[in-house]
């Protein structure tokens, strides 16, 4: 089914992709400034050969998706190629225009957008979108085209492959559109795939299916592919040899063993050594600080029940781990016991006394108490003003400072969240993501507070970030003996911080105890897929997950 | 405004730069009107229609004014009336807005309701239907004004603040046991004022005009005062005798319109920067 590939092009040489010090600069526009020229990619050389994998790695901003578009000769916005040259099977594709590119992309090389549900159009049956580049090149037939779209339908482990692509974007999971998308890329059999974040917006239990089929599908129509992504764990299940990119530049280029076993560079090894940090457990104390006494909570009047019977407790100084997918409820627990959101049933206690189920019946010391971090730093500060302000206001609020007894108290914080008094007058939009998470985390502490509720507070930063943010969380939580709330869908940040352990599945507490119990064989179903389902730093875990739960990944 | 001027003097782009000079020159009109002006409001100083001469740099009117002198005071007349009518709307709309997206419930729902009530009827005809039954004076026709502008400010206001109010820092804010005051006044109306600042000019613009449709309908500014858009009607007549003095009037309603939008463009443009307007970002 394969079609004759390479035979008018070079015989002799393997090589498919040869990019050669490659340069891309974008014009930004500051307000109220002139435009400015940036250097998105500075300099980076790399090759690839026919069916082999190349894993473009580093965190937002590094380049590395301006890189994966650029082998097919696009700059997004208002990027443009300014040096360097892009070879595809022995020819510069940048040389030879618009109407050359257009001959290339599609027919040789293919994209898989990270986010499926915004790359397909929802007006379209699915299968028209899948054969569209192979009719529009004229590589196939539509009953051709169609055939091989239902075969790559059935390797990609999608359900009822035949008839699958009569559907449209709605009526299938995220986990099916991305395969479908792979399907797409696959269909006009192209010599290059470039994967850019494919399985970042996904579940852990769904992402573990995507790759285990989109590593097969690669390995046996012989494809070769650019993988982007931030995540090493999954670049290294799939690739041969791992490119580490920062801020534009080449950090490191090897074989994907020698990256993650014997990193030779300081940002690499960093990169790979984010998952290391352990926490070493509590013993659960007598008193609890907060319990969550079966708690049920419904949205709408339709009473769908998000979250049902829920019991946990959070002792003080230490940390709860509330994990599960999106949509298991872990969100709406964390509004009910701020009192954003009353529950249907249910109490909670806190500090030995009964918090009041909604906001405005709360005491001003219960609110002080109880503080929240969010996931997205950049909405949880008002951008109009200064940090000075945003984290001086809980200090007059509560605690009735003002004047320089408050700065002296900011500037304090700022030193204790390691960032200094230096940042004072700074709006949030003149800081980096890291930084603005170390800000809320100031604004919350400057309460004073008991227990802190994180909501996905790292998801949203690049890994070695992340990381610094966790070592200041375990830090504060030394310092001040403030107990967290955390939620999470990451395994490795709870391993890296929890006390105990709460499971959530489908609004339900599916397990709870102490870390090292929760932990511990033996396991309940879903959290023996969740825990299976994270992806390992090493050569091989793939396959060995996949072998494991085969029979629970066909249905994601 | 010196100030402003002063500090980013360097980088006032060219429009916003007329714009500013205009703005200011109509402003010293409107302050300075009765010691530049040459002549009286009601003083009869020549023919009817004389056409522009040193004594009488625009001519006279339709009874024999200096139309140069009656041009200074109704852009008093025009520019007060519609600046106060703004700051009646603007206060008023904004607030309620504001309050509506912070409360909500039946108090927006109420709210809002009574402010489509009020949006039904076509401004102008309301604004006529009110003004020929109150006695016609300066506080009534700013408060019929000011009220039935105030329903544009708060549709926009209520939409802008339901937006914010739902952002993770508003939350944050009613977490920490914030009043309705402090989200209203410093969460909120921070981040709603560049649209607020462009609509500010906008309805500036659209009293000045909605005032002069008034007046020369003969509801507005009564005579023997001027304002510009009576001023249109009291010379229209001219216009088939060949004599432009109804044109002036109205160039002048033009140029104002004109120039508050330039800054009102140029400012929304300066607000929008989330660095303060320092601009290094």
């Amino acid at each position: 089914m394969l079609k004759p590939a390479g035979t008018w092009r070079d015989p002799e040489s393997s090589l498919l992709l040869d990019m050669r010090n490659l340069r891309i600069e974008a014009t930004v526009h500051p307000p109220g400034d002139d435009p400015q020229n940036v250097v998105i990619v500075d300099d980076v050389s790399l090759t690839l050969e026919k069916g082999r994998v190349l894993g473009l790695i580093g965190e937002s901003g590094a380049g590395k998706s301006t890189m994966g578009l650029a082998s097919m000769g696009y700059g997004r916005g208002s990027m443009r190629i300014t040096g360097g040259e892009v070879f595809l099977n022995g020819r510069d594709i940048l040389k030879g225009g618009v109407h050359e590119l257009r001959k290339v992309r599609g027919s040789e090389i293919c994209y898989v957008a990270q986010s499926a549900a915004a790359a397909f159009n929802p007006a379209q049956r699915l299968m028209d979108q899948v054969v569209e580049a192979a009719l529009h090149h004229g590589i196939a037939t539509r009953a051709e085209a169609e055939k091989r779209a239902v075969a790559l339908f059935r390797k990609l482990g999608l359900p009822d492959p035949e008839n699958i692509g009569q559907r449209y974007t709605h009526q299938v999971s995220g986990g099916q559109l991305q395969r479908v998308m792979t399907a797409m890329a696959l269909c006009p059999e192209p010599d290059l795939i470039v994967f850019d974040e494919p399985t970042t917006a996904l579940d852990v239990t769904t992402q573990i299916g995507v790759l285990a089929a989109i590593k097969d599908a690669i390995r046996d129509t012989g494809v070769a592919a650019l993988y982007i992504t931030h995540d090493l764990a999954v670049v290294s299940q799939v690739s041969d040899e791992i490119m580490v990119l920062r801020h534009g530049k080449m950090v490191e280029y090897g074989k994907t063993r020698q990256i993650i076993e014997a990193p030779r560079m300081d940002y690499t090894k960093a990169l790979v050594s984010v998952r290391s940090l352990e926490h070493v457990e509590n013993q659960p104390g007598a008193a609890s600080l907060l319990s969550v006494n079966d708690v049920t909570a419904a949205y709408g009047r339709a009473h769908v029940k998000v979250v049902q019977n829920v019991s946990v407790q959070v002792c003080p100084g230490q940390t709860l781990a509330i994990v599960g997918e999106s949509g298991s409820g872990k969100s709406t627990l964390a509004r009910v016991i701020t009192g954003l959101m009353p529950p249907l049933s249910g109490s909670i206690t806190f500090d030995g006394r009964t918090l009041a189920s909604s906001l405005a019946e709360r005491t001003k010391d219960d609110l002080r108490q109880l503080q929240m971090i969010y996931q997205m730093a950049d909405v949880a500060m008002n951008p109009r003003q200064t940090v000075g302000t945003i984290i001086g206001r809980p200090l007059e609020f509560y605690f009735g400072m003002r004047g320089r007894e408050r700065d002296a108290r900011v500037a304090e914080l700022l030193d204790e969240i390691e960032m200094g008094r230096g940042f004072m007058n700074r709006y949030p939009a003149e800081l980096s993501g890291g930084q603005k998470q170390r800000i809320c985390i100031a604004r919350a502490l400057a309460a004073k507070p008991k227990l802190i509720i994180c909501d996905e507070v790292t998801s949203a930063l690049d890994p070695v970030v992340a990381n610094g943010i966790l070592k200041l969380l375990l830090r504060l939580q030394k310092i001040e003996d403030v107990a967290y709330l955390f939620i999470t869908h990451d395994l490795h940040t709870v391993k890296a911080i929890a006390d105990s352990i709460a499971v959530m599945y489908r609004g339900e507490v599916v397990r709870y105890g102490p870390k090292s119990s929760v932990l511990a064989r033996p396991f309940d179903a879903y959290t023996d897929l969740l825990l299976s389902s994270v992806p390992e730093m090493e050569i091989g875990w793939l396959e060995r997950a996949s072998s494991r739960g085969s029979a629970a990944q066909s249905a994601s | 405004m010196t100030a402003l001027v002063l500090r980013y003097g360097a980088r006032i782009p060219i429009g916003a730069l007329i714009g500013l000079i205009a703005c200011a020159a109509f402003l010293f009109i409107a302050i300075f009107a009765q010691w530049i002006a040459p002549y009286g409001l009601g003083e009869i100083v020549g023919d009817v229609w004389e056409p522009a001469s040193p004594e009488h740099w625009l001519g006279t009117d339709n009874l024999g004014r200096d139309l140069l002198s009656r041009m200074l005071y109704g852009g008093q007349t025009t520019i007060l009336i519609a600046a106060m009518a703004t700051a009646l709307s603007f206060t008023l709309g904004s607030i309620l807005g504001f309050l509506a997206a912070v409360v909500g419930g039946w108090f927006e729902s109420i709210l809002s309701r009574f402010v489509d009530l009020l949006m039904a009827v076509p401004t102008l005809i309301f604004g006529l239907v009110v003004l020929s039954v109150l006695p016609s004076n300066l506080i009534t026709l700013v408060l019929v004004m000011g009220i039935l502008d105030s329903t544009r400010v708060y549709r926009l206001a209520r939409a802008v603040a339901t937006d914010i109010n739902v952002m993770d820092f508003v939350e944050a804010a009613k977490l920490r046991g914030e009043g309705s005051g402090w989200i209203i006044f410093r969460e909120i109306l921070p981040n709603a004022l560049s649209p607020l600042v462009s609509e500010l000019g906008l309805r500036f613009i659209n009293a000045v005009l909605f005032l002069s449709a008034l007046s020369f309908l003969g509801l507005g500014v009564q005579p023997p005062d001027a304002d510009w858009g009576g001023m249109v009607k009291e010379n229209k007549d001219g216009i088939v005798f060949g004599v432009a003095a109804a044109l002036i009037p109205a160039g002048a309603i033009a140029a104002l319109s004109i120039s508050v939008n330039l800054v009102a463009d140029w400012i929304l443009n300066r607000t929008t920067s989330l660095t303060g307007g320092r601009g290094d970002a």
